[in-house]
């Protein structure tokens, strides 16, 4: 196949290649750009947050009257004493927080008491000696909480446990040198706390773009917040009762105690509702950029069958000319194919430059990251691969052209 | 004229309806998609108060120190109670109030009915002037009921529905938590949005809040923020709520009311002085450092529109980009088949001018055909935007008479842009050829 007549012909439709080169090129950057956009927001969605999300829902306890921190710590000894008689129920602790919340309480970590600009930020949660087994978490090394070791906290107090629990991430950015079992560090306060055990993964509370550089890193005292607005109750359920538990939950805390509001909109959620939850907008934004994505091919793919039926009809009789010369159904339909591919390289070398510029100004304007070039290959192959598949059927008619048409009139 | 070119149109549109369609459709759905992102998009970026924007302004004060901005972060977006507390004794704006977000229990007197949380705002008695906050009942409380720390509350309209029946509940008492509030007053149905006072705690999208209580009263009985509180290693502050009081963890929002550019000057000048006072009396050990920006320049500083609308519009856009140049593509192929009829009606003597008005008229009708499917389809984005934004916010948007006249018009303008170029050539089609070549 020659490609030099195929040029010379095509200079005698420039406005049309050029139309169609330039649809590909906008079409590539923007399909690039959001397919990167997808993927990343789809990696957020599948962020594993260390839990046992399964088997796991959270109960948001509100109480009815205003008490006192020995009187909230004693409520919640009792709340905890019927839940735990729940059949379905096999354990269950109160939390001030949980991960993938959303805001939440976090800290700056120093390494040392004097320390004015912080060597990290971790997500704090407070549990008891059931927090871990309750959400699943599993501990890689060191020790979990004592009873004894956990202090109640009441509304604005403060004060630093001196022991913690850690994520690795956190324990991997204090210590780099895997040796962070026993070590101190300092979180807003001139006394250190030691870590006494390190956790695989911990997902953090927060769930924003602000939390990114510091994924995974969180920290759990040995604290029972006891605040006067209420707690939340973690509850792991025996495998296959989750349903029935969270349905259990509300009535026997309500037996037990009327004074509490457990909205019935949103005050017990299974962790695949958080989950949900937490990711709303990321979920959102994938399926628009892929709607996005897929409309913008099928315009393109149409656009190019439309513009190349519209050339073969222009071209019925020189088509003619061509096979009465000798030319095969083989050759036409291949002029055709290479004339569009030929037309889609150039809309696809314009395409990279705008696909990078466009990238660039994502990530000046808001804070995206950089494209890599898979994806810049994915997109030229898929533009290439389209334009191939929607000139195939016109060139097939034009293929089809017999060699008489050459003594018709246009 | 026009009725003769729009008959040819139709008669042309017809003959090739697939062409046709895929204009009309590659049209529609490009504006469909840029009108149903821009219809979120201007929802949250809307202004809440646009009679009042200019002369509300929110104070920054830098608490912290220079090394509390490393990693990139900014000033605090709240103030201190200590600074909220002397910037309101000083007075120094036309109107002005420190408020924060709490949260309650509302026990119903009938005994019967079960308590239910509600949500509401401490501040003080300039807020509801300041905002111009419409009242059905009553109104709002006045600076010596601040002083007095009285327990007086304003509840909203639907607060008032579901405790009192939507009667005039002035007088009447409520109780919240452990205290018992009288009412003197009850807005109507009030809720700007974005809530411009309340972004450096929340989206801004929320519910309506339920109620407003005097500041000092909140303090006083030691009711705990709903919203942020951020403590920058605020390390070794005293325990209790007097400590945290005390203490430079920042949690109040701070709003002033100056009515010209010269009062926000004078505003701003006192604002230094009194960082530089601080700085003096040895509080802050780093040189006075403040902002006063107005309510428009604080929505952008907090970021109200998500970086996910911003995105979704922009390339919403390109993506009419690409259906437009679709479009002059297709429509240059459909006019240029005609060549030979254009050569005919050249020929028989019709100007440039007058192929180019009846290729233009042929255009308009893509237009408004691309623009009445981009209504459909615009609809039918609105509808889903739910499924795919926060609900917050997705449901701001709604399909208004604007929207459709914009759809309208923005189908009408982009297509004749678009037709352009192919009616141009379309009329430089030299008569002499066609004819002979036929």
């Amino acid at each position: 196949m020659q490609i030099h007549p195929i040029i010379v012909a095509l200079r005698r439709h420039k406005a049309g290649t050029l139309l169609i080169a330039l649809q590909i090129a906008l079409t590539l950057a923007i399909v690039c750009n959001a397919l990167f956009i997808i993927h990343q927001r789809l990696s957020h969605l599948s962020e594993p947050s260390g839990i046992d999300e399964a088997n796991l829902f959270v109960v948001t306890n509100l109480w009815g009257e205003q008490y006192s921190t020995d009187e909230a710590a004693a409520k919640i000894q009792q709340d905890l004493a019927a839940l735990r008689q729940l059949p379905g129920v096999d354990n269950v602790t109160p939390a001030d927080s949980y991960p993938l919340r959303g805001g939440g309480w976090d800290n700056f970590i120093t390494l040392k008491p004097e320390q004015v600009s912080m060597t990290t930020d971790a997500s704090v949660y407070t549990g008891d000696e059931h927090f871990l087994r309750t959400l699943g978490v599993k501990l890689i090394a060191g020790r979990d909480f004592h009873a004894d070791e956990v202090q109640n906290m009441g509304l604005r107090q403060n004060f630093v446990p001196p022991v913690t629990i850690i994520s690795k991430a956190l324990a991997d950015k204090l210590y780099p040198n895997g040796d962070a079992l026993g070590k101190p560090f300092y979180s807003m306060s001139d006394k250190p706390t030691t870590i006494i055990g390190i956790v695989e993964r911990l997902h953090r509370a927060d769930v924003s773009t602000w939390s990114a550089p510091y994924a995974n890193e969180s920290l759990i005292w040995p604290i029972r917040m006891a605040q006067p607005w209420g707690v939340f109750y973690i509850v792991h359920t025996k495998p296959g009762q989750l349903d029935e538990a969270m349905r259990e939950a509300p009535k026997a805390l309500y037996a037990e105690n009327r004074m509490r509001m457990i909205s019935s909109k949103d005050g017990v959620r299974s962790f695949a509702q958080i989950r949900h939850l937490a990711f709303e907008s990321d979920r959102g934004m994938a399926v628009l950029m892929s709607i996005i994505c897929v409309v913008l091919l099928a315009i393109t793919g149409a656009g190019i069958v439309g513009l190349t039926s519209f050339w073969v009809g222009q071209r019925r009789r020189q088509i003619g000319v061509r096979r009465a010369l000798g030319a095969t159904h083989r050759d036409i339909l291949h002029y055709f194919l290479t004339e569009n591919f030929l037309i889609s390289l150039a809309g696809v070398a314009i395409g990279v430059l705008l696909t990078f510029g466009l990238n660039l100004w994502l990530v000046e304007r808001f804070e995206m990251q950089f494209l890599p070039l898979a994806y810049v290959l994915g997109g030229m192959v898929i533009l290439l691969l389209l334009g191939q598949g929607a000139v195939f059927a016109p060139a097939l008619r034009a293929s089809r052209v017999p060699p008489v048409e050459a003594t018709r009139p246009a | 004229m026009i009725s003769y070119y729009l008959k040819l149109g139709l008669r042309s549109l017809r003959r090739n309806p697939i062409l046709t369609t895929l204009m009309v459709l590659a049209i529609g759905v490009g504006v469909a998609s840029s009108m149903t992102t821009y219809a979120v998009f201007r929802a949250v970026s809307g202004n809440p108060l646009p009679e009042k924007s200019a002369q509300l302004f929110a104070p920054q004060i830098d608490i912290w120190g220079p090394q509390s901005r490393a990693q990139g972060r900014e000033l605090p977006d709240s103030l201190s109670y200590t600074d909220a507390m002397a910037l309101m004794r000083d007075h120094k704006a036309k109107r002005q109030t420190a408020i924060y977000p709490v949260g309650f229990n509302a026990i119903p007197s009938d005994v019967s009915s079960e308590p239910f949380a509600v949500r509401g705002y401490a501040a003080y008695a300039d807020f509801f002037p300041m905002f111009n906050v419409p009242f059905i009942y009553g109104g709002g409380w006045n600076a010596s009921q601040d002083e007095a720390r009285a327990a007086v509350v304003v509840i909203s309209d639907q607060l008032n529905q579901q405790l009192f029946g939507g009667a005039n509940s002035v007088g009447r008492m409520v109780h919240l938590d452990n205290h018992d509030y009288q009412v003197i007053g009850v807005t109507a149905d009030w809720n700007p949005r974005p809530r411009f006072y309340d972004l450096n705690n929340s989206s801004g999208f929320t519910d309506a809040p339920d109620f407003f209580l005097p500041f000092n009263q909140a303090v006083g009985t030691q009711t705990e923020t709903m919203g942020d509180n951020n403590c920058y290693g605020s390390a070794g502050r005293n325990p209790g709520f007097d400590g945290w009081l005390q203490s430079d963890c920042v949690w109040v929002s701070y709003w002033v009311e100056l009515s010209d550019a010269a009062a926000a000057q004078a505003y701003n000048n006192y604002l230094q002085a009194y960082a530089a006072e601080q700085n003096r009396a040895g509080r802050f050990h780093w040189p006075a450092n403040v902002t006063l920006r107005n309510l428009t320049q604080w929505m952008d500083y907090e970021h109200v529109v998500p970086p996910e609308t911003r995105i979704s519009l922009l390339l919403s856009l390109g993506f009419l980009l690409v259906c437009l140049v679709n479009t002059i593509g297709l429509m240059l192929a459909k006019f240029m088949r005609r060549a030979g009829e254009i050569g005919v009606r050249r020929a028989l003597g019709a100007s440039r001018r007058e192929i180019w008005a009846q290729f233009l008229a042929e255009a308009a009708m893509v237009g408004v055909s691309g623009g009445l499917v981009g209504v459909v389809f615009t609809g039918i984005g609105v509808y889903g935007i739910g499924l795919i934004f926060e609900p917050d916010i997705a449901r701001l948007a709604h399909v208004s008479a604007y929207l459709v006249g914009l759809t309208l018009l923005c189908a009408l303008i982009a297509t004749l842009g678009a037709a352009f170029y192919p009616t141009w050539r379309a009329s430089r089609v030299q008569p002499a050829w066609q004819l002979k070549s036929n």
